[in-house]
């Protein structure tokens, strides 16, 4: 009989319209690594806000160490030793780590002073005895995301918590803090801690974890050990199809030179020049991948080509055309598109319609609006034409965009951005967040528009995604282009070399 | 499930349900009959046509200033300096009407726009300062309420009349006010301004609802990131958005001085217009049409109030702590939604 800390039997949530759980069985081992692998929408949160106490299931047991149980809210989860990492971290910016692991239980010195010495201490001895290194004096909007994910982790490690749920961990990190998260997790569990990794990355689950549960649409597929399995495997199980990883296309044709940037340099929010001196060209019909890790320029460059920021010097070209300078809206009307990186913040108004945000670049253009007055019909006529063209799942055109799913809204405005036939696309971490599916979908969509002899401008963290996608490959560094390199003569490797500053002669050789 | 748009009907409904209960609950404890003290409440506002064109003349400022707040809301901003751009659009109004010899047709409407365009100068300074330098709107306008009533004063006292408390009456080609008017409505202060209300109240819907221009602010004010993504000039969008309050609020000040007064007079502290303004926009939901409803209720408590305590007894002071229960209730309407929601659990 093996030994389970956590077992889910026969697990059954509905909502409204949907069921979101079908009878999915989960059940995790002590001291191992679990994925729960699924596409968005999947049912894999539902079933961890059950476990963690947010939603009661309709039917279904919960056992924790053999014993059944009821939880009714996140305090008996902590209770039981169940602690969470959510996706978006519940941080006080302008609090200390410590003072953000104690909040809501802090311990007391004389029965009214908090005791900051002590709980800083205690995490400090924490922090060390699992490899996190987190500074507990640091203030939270001091230290990088990857820290703060830890700060996190610390969270539910100082309140006893054994069994540590990460929901979606790795979706905020760059690729040096991926391996070090998972060399974090890894030492969690060799000191006796059972951890729940959320996830629709395929290859994670691969390196870091023991066994794999797979969701699909609410069903439970089943349960693997991932020593005995593989990606492909994992890919077909989680969509139900076969999926291809390679993305198929023909060699690129590029034609003449779209996009060029000269000697840019660009400052950042707090004047620190972000980007120094910048050239890149990029031709109609291939796609450019900007690699780089987070945090080199790259918002800023992208920032300043679609006049969303002031440039110092330098200078943008499209198509011959002097754009330096210009605003956003001049930009866009004379032929760019960019698919943001945060979809929230800047691609799409949440509380608008779906529809209305489907002309967001172009509302007062005619036939969207005539002499000022909107036409509420011809809008609503021509998102629903994008929402059928491009497979956006959405009850209604009416429907406002929060409401939709992230795969759901990222085709949205790929869709917008798409549809209005820009010389250069510029689409930055267009597939962040998605799983594999939507993923195809949108690197496909990608190189339709490249065949169309449009210019495309990728920026992501994602090496996969440069690698695969993309037709030449600038390394971005510290605000400049390092490399140029073809994705047939390089690999992650060297990739990851240039992209931490080293030539391209030492990254040859390594 | 609760659709918003139906919470947003619902919970005023309740809200003001629960405040007149409330009210009836304190008056009984207190010795009065509450039966007759709605009652007089309700002659007082709508018994008689005298009474009725009294509410009609209090609902009239309080839809701008209504308009005003919930315009600046709904783009994002809090403009809590209605009150000021009250007193600028009054003195302006009243300005106009003495100072020019002109035909009706010509003298009213541009006493309104001036009172208009002052109360947009007045936004302005807000929306500017918001937009250029990032200084918080809610500062600003609660400083210009106090510039703007200290201001009117001097200017009443050394500008408009010669050292005297009040300025001359306004010319008859300016008024709102008409005879007939008058007389159908028991002789009571009613005036044309209801017109211009009413006009307000749909060219508000119409700007936000129904063109590019409100098609932009309504953007900036849920999101000016993707707003400035799009191409969309945030600053420019906050400085006109801020105008287009204060002349809502700048028109009320107007109505005050063309049509309830038809003279200034100085003032010792402010005219609480538009601070009720606040309350007709969260009640109306920061709709046009919403907030003309909620206008005419608060009116009518205003007006009817006064007839409490002679007709039953009842200090009038009751109907303050009423409006301020229903203030309470809608703005803790997240409790309502609460209790409604668990209703709906129930039922399953």
């Amino acid at each position: 009989m093996d030994n389970y800390v956590i077992e889910m039997l026969n697990i059954r949530k509905e909502f409204p319209g949907i069921v979101a759980n079908n009878n999915i069985n989960l059940q995790v081992k002590k001291g191992e690594i679990h994925a729960l692998l699924g596409e968005n929408g999947a049912g894999k949160s539902t079933l961890m806000n059950v476990l963690f106490g947010l939603y009661q299931p309709e039917k279904g047991e919960i056992k924790v160490n053999g014993k059944a149980v009821k939880i009714t809210d996140p305090n008996v989860a902590n209770r039981l030793g169940i602690g969470m990492v959510h996706q978006h971290f519940m941080l006080v910016d302008t609090f200390t780590v410590a003072q953000n692991i104690i909040l809501g239980s802090e311990p007391k010195k004389n029965g009214v002073l908090v005791d900051l010495k002590k709980a800083e201490k205690e995490i400090a001895e924490l922090s060390e005895q699992y490899g996190l290194r987190v500074d507990p004096k640091a203030k939270i909007r001091d230290i990088s995301v990857g820290m703060q994910q830890r700060a996190e982790i610390l969270k539910t490690l100082y309140r006893g918590s054994d069994i540590i749920i990460l929901d979606e961990p790795t979706a905020v990190l760059t690729p040096q803090e991926i391996k070090e998260l998972i060399g974090i997790m890894k030492s969690l569990v060799t000191e006796g801690i059972s951890i729940i990794l959320i996830t629709h990355k395929l290859k994670e689950i691969m390196e870091a974890c023991d066994r794999c549960t797979v969701i699909r649409k609410g069903e439970g597929i089943g349960t693997v050990n991932v020593n005995e399995t593989n990606v492909d495997e994992l890919a077909s199980l989680m969509v139900g199809r076969e999926i291809n990883f390679k993305t198929e296309k023909t060699a690129a044709k590029p034609e003449d030179i779209v996009l060029s940037v000269k000697q840019l340099e660009v400052k950042d929010s707090r004047q620190a020049l972000m980007v120094k001196g910048l050239d890149l060209d990029i031709r109609a019909g291939e796609i450019v991948g900007i690699a780089g890790v987070d945090g080199n320029g790259q918002t800023e460059l992208i920032e300043a080509i679609t006049g969303l920021r002031k440039t110092e010097s330098g200078d943008v070209f499209l198509n011959n055309k002097k754009i330096t300078g210009l605003s956003t809206r001049k930009v866009t009307e004379l032929g760019v598109a960019h698919i943001p990186q945060d979809r929230h913040k800047f691609g799409l108004v949440l509380d608008f319609p779906i529809g209305e945000n489907m002309v967001l670049q172009t509302y007062y253009q005619k036939p969207f609006s005539n002499n000022k007055v909107l036409s509420f019909r011809k809008i609503y006529e021509y998102a629903e034409k994008l929402i059928e063209d491009y497979d956006v799942r959405t009850p209604s055109s009416k429907t406002k965009a929060r409401g939709l799913s992230g795969g759901n809204q990222q085709k949205a405005i790929i869709a917008r951005e798409v549809d209005r036939s820009p010389d250069l696309l510029i689409a930055v971490q267009p597939t962040r967040g998605l799983d594999v599916g939507a993923i195809e979908n949108i690197h496909n969509r990608l190189i339709k528009e490249r065949d169309k002899g449009r210019a495309v401008l990728l920026v992501s963290f994602e090496l996969d995604e440069i690698i695969n996608v993309s037709d030449r490959i600038a390394v971005m560094f510290d605000g400049r282009i390092v490399a140029d390199v073809k994705p047939g003569e390089t690999n992650e490797q060297e990739l990851g070399l240039l992209m931490a500053g080293s030539t391209k002669e030492k990254a040859g050789e390594a | 499930m609760f659709s918003n748009r139906l919470f947003n009907i619902v919970v005023p409904i309740v809200s003001v349900l629960l405040g007149l209960i409330v009210g009836a609950i304190i008056m009984l404890f207190f010795g009065y009959n509450p039966i007759e003290g709605y009652l007089a409440l309700w002659n007082g506002a709508f018994g008689n046509m005298y009474f009725f064109g009294e509410t009609i003349r209090q609902t009239i400022p309080l839809i701008l200033t209504g308009l005003a707040v919930a315009f600046a809301f709904r783009t994002g901003l809090f403009n809590i300096g209605a009150e000021g751009q009250v007193f600028v659009g009054w003195v302006s109004a009243v300005w106009v009407g003495i100072s020019f010899d002109l035909p009706a047709i010509i003298h009213l409407p541009l006493a309104i726009l001036v009172a208009a365009f002052a109360g947009a100068l007045w936004g302005f300074i807000p929306g500017f300062l918001k937009a250029t330098r990032g200084v918080h709107e809610v500062i600003v306008t609660i400083m210009l309420n106090y510039t703007a009533l200290y201001s009117s004063n001097y200017l009443i006292r050394n500008v408009l009349s010669e050292g005297g408390d009040r300025t001359e009456p306004i010319a008859e080609t300016a008024s709102l006010r008409t005879a007939w008017l008058s007389e159908t409505f028991g002789y009571s202060q009613v005036h044309w301004g209801f017109v211009v209300a009413i006009l307000m109240a749909v060219l508000m819907w119409f700007l936000l609802e129904k063109t590019t221009y409100g098609y932009e602010l309504r953007a900036v004010g849920f999101n000016e990131h993707a707003a400035n993504y799009a191409g969309i000039s945030v600053k420019k969008s906050i400085i006109v958005s801020m105008m287009i309050s204060g002349a809502f609020a700048g028109i009320a000040g107007a109505m005050e001085g063309l049509g309830t007064f038809r003279y200034i007079y100085t003032h010792a502290s402010f005219t609480n217009l538009g601070f009720d303004g606040i309350a007709v926009a969260l009640l109306g939901a920061n709709t046009a049409l919403g907030s003309s409803l909620a206008a005419l209720l608060f009116g009518s408590l205003k007006v009817g109030s006064l007839r409490m305590p002679p007709l039953s007894g009842v200090p009038s002071e009751l109907v303050e702590i009423v409006i301020a229960v229903i203030i309470f209730f809608v703005a803790s309407s997240y409790l309502i939604r609460w209790v409604t929601l668990r209703l709906k659990k129930g039922e399953k």
